[in-house]
């Protein structure tokens, strides 16, 4: 910076906060515009990807409505926008054509081999078992993680029991993945063999969301079936 | 998430690196690595103003949330990030001014290091708490470090090998960078 | 203007060509990597960060230029960087708005845009000293640069790791992806290449040169 002693070079400390002022106050305008001109727009796209993710994981659902598990015990419908109380579980019931309930869905998510790994699992209230799942987001490697959309012996881990304890505190076996080929029970998932990590990381997602959501929905399953 | 601390050091560190799996700091680490006099200073003070900005965005997602205002969380990253290595750079001005000189232009360079506001993003995104949240500041920036020196030293080996000109200079700096990525994808899976 | 029309369009068009090719911000200048290699995995990709990057330099540019005799100096750099991010919050909510599986695959890049190094470059080295027309143009030359270099590498990429170009799939169902080249080190050896071959043409260029001065 050139230091001329003919003329002062530093801005009077008023002129530059005037300044600031008028620029953060454009910046502001532009931001709170685009954001408010491209909401609408962003909750359709986002409740159009929740839709098309739950009629994947539950077939038979024509309607889905939002649910979230409160942590005193219960739940409760949210309205359309509205936002989950703190502490709250958000999962979503799927309701057929008939209005009866054909399954809940819920959001799990774990670390795999290249970033988080984000699903979508169905329930099953009537067999306590977890019908399928699909892929919200992940970055796994192409040809090697991204198996698990297409893997034949994958997919057919599930239906996976899930069954919730007596206590109602937690599952009565927690959801884990094993070694390829070395399935016993009906709770474990069998990784694809050199897709271990994202295997993984799908029974992990499974697991952490079923063991903090299914003990708190499974004692309100009449409150689920009516619906409202 | 539930991950531990540890793992998330160590995933920062080894099998997901900043630099040679995120692709986050390439700027400095192609610019800044050719002695090993600067790279490692450069890795420490990147660091510290990783941690610096991993605290403050913490600190800020919660304001930010509280007050439903998060669609100015990326301009106020930034201004923090602004701020904090300016702060870095008056310190060392005063308490290490030959660390600061030998830094020159690099210093003010940390703003737009993609690593620092990718901490931030990052911790944000994963919805880290504080502890996993220092963690993985910490562990990104030893793995930029990590990545800066490992660098350096091949870089400074090979000024007194035979490259064909052709290949000098930046082209050279990728293809290495490419063949400690590909080591790094060894580490997949470790600790977790 | 005291300049004739032929000549500004001639200025105009000088400032748009510097950033295509002889000051190609990810072939010659060599900034802004972390997007070119990180969202370089397939055409599409390339081609939406290149276009969210023209967007946010062009406007970003043109706002400092407009301001540019208000700015203080002392702290233009941070003025600029928050003039940045707002154009890049503003593309950030108009990508989601457009296609949240495009905003899913460019991630935490799109607000990476703040700290490319391109937008603070020009903003600094050109916008703050040139009228707002001049100081557009050129950003649009910069940002058409940019996405180049970035469809240069996402097509090959996408090519060799994918087998397809665009989502379209070239070599049917039998091919046998060449995956590291999706991967990190893949984007690495890439750029690595592109370079390589760039340097290999300017010294073929020289050469010729050379011969002809020499034959003269």
């Amino acid at each position: 910076m050139n230091s001329q002693a003919i003329l002062p070079q530093t801005t009077p400390a008023a002129a530059m906060i005037r300044t600031l002022g008028l620029i953060a106050a454009i910046c502001g305008l532009i931001i709170v515009a685009a954001y408010q001109g491209t909401y609408d727009a962003v909750q359709e796209n986002k409740r159009i990807a929740v839709e098309r993710a739950v009629f994947k994981v539950i077939p038979a659902a024509k309607s889905i409505v939002e649910y979230s598990a409160l942590p005193a015990g219960g739940v409760e419908k949210i309205a359309a926008g509205a936002t989950a109380p703190a502490g709250a579980l958000k999962f979503y019931a799927g309701y057929d054509a008939g209005g009866e309930l054909a399954g809940i869905a819920a959001e799990g998510a774990a670390k795999g081999y290249a970033d988080t790994v984000r699903i979508l699992f169905a329930y099953d209230l009537a067999t306590s078992s977890i019908s399928a799942f699909s892929v919200v987001a992940m970055r796994e490697t192409p040809g090697i993680g991204d198996k698990i959309l297409v893997d034949k012996d994958f997919l057919a881990n599930f239906p996976l029991e899930a069954k919730v304890s007596t206590d109602l505190k937690a599952l009565a076996n927690a959801i884990v993945t094993v070694k390829h080929g070395s399935k016993t029970k009906p709770w474990e998932v069998d990784a694809i063999s050199g897709a271990t990590i994202t295997s993984r990381a799908v029974g992990k997602a499974i697991n952490d969301a079923a063991q903090a959501l299914l003990p708190r929905v499974a004692p309100n399953l009449d409150k689920l079936k009516e619906k409202s | 998430m539930h991950e531990s601390a540890a793992y998330i050091f160590v995933n920062a560190l080894l099998a997901n690196n900043f630099v040679l799996a995120m692709f986050l700091g390439l700027c400095p680490f192609l610019g800044v690595s050719g002695k090993l006099d600067t790279a490692f200073p450069m890795g420490v003070a990147t660091t510290f103003v990783m941690l610096v900005a991993s605290l403050c965005a913490y600190g800020l997602n919660l304001l930010l949330t509280a007050f439903q205002l998060e669609f100015l969380r990326l301009i106020s990253y930034i201004v923090i990030i602004a701020s904090s290595v300016q702060l870095v750079e008056m310190v060392l001005k005063k308490y290490s001014p030959g660390l600061f000189r030998a830094l020159g232009i690099y210093l003010p360079l940390i703003t737009t290091n993609c690593a620092v506001l990718g901490v931030a993003l990052f911790q944000t995104a994963r919805e880290y708490d504080f502890v996993q949240s220092m963690a993985f500041s910490f562990g990104g920036g030893a793995g930029f470090t990590l990545a800066l020196v490992l660098m350096a030293s091949v870089r400074e080996r090979l000024q007194l090998s035979d490259v064909p000109s052709v290949a000098q200079g930046t082209a050279l700096s990728l293809m290495l960078a490419g063949i400690l990525s590909l080591a790094f994808m060894g580490f997949a899976g470790l600790g977790g | 203007m005291s300049q004739s029309p032929g000549k500004m369009s001639a200025r105009n068009w000088d400032e748009f060509m510097e950033g295509i090719w002889r000051q190609n911000p990810v072939f010659v200048m060599v900034l802004g990597m972390c997007p070119t290699l990180a969202v370089t995995v397939s055409g599409v990709n390339a081609l939406s960060m290149g276009l969210a990057t023209t967007f946010v330099l062009v406007c970003s540019c043109g706002l400092v230029s407009l301001l540019r005799k208000l700015i203080p100096k002392e702290v233009r750099i941070a003025t600029y960087i928050v003039i940045i991010a707002t154009f890049v919050t503003v593309v950030d909510y108009v990508i989601q708005a457009v296609s949240l599986a495009l905003y899913d695959a460019l991630g935490a890049f799109i607000q990476l845009i703040v700290v490319n190094c391109i937008i603070l470059g020009r903003a600094e080295a050109h916008a703050s000293k040139n009228p707002p027309m001049a100081a557009m143009t050129n950003a649009l030359g910069m940002g058409v640069g940019f996405t180049i270099g970035l469809l240069a590498l996402g097509t090959v990429r996408e090519i060799l790791g994918a087998g397809s170009l665009f989502g379209i799939s070239l070599f049917g169902a039998d091919f046998q992806p060449w995956v590291i080249m999706v991967l990190p080190p893949g984007g690495f050896f890439v750029l690595g290449a592109w370079l390589l071959f760039f340097a290999a043409l300017e010294r073929r260029k020289q050469r010729k040169l050379a011969e002809a001065t020499q034959n003269a």
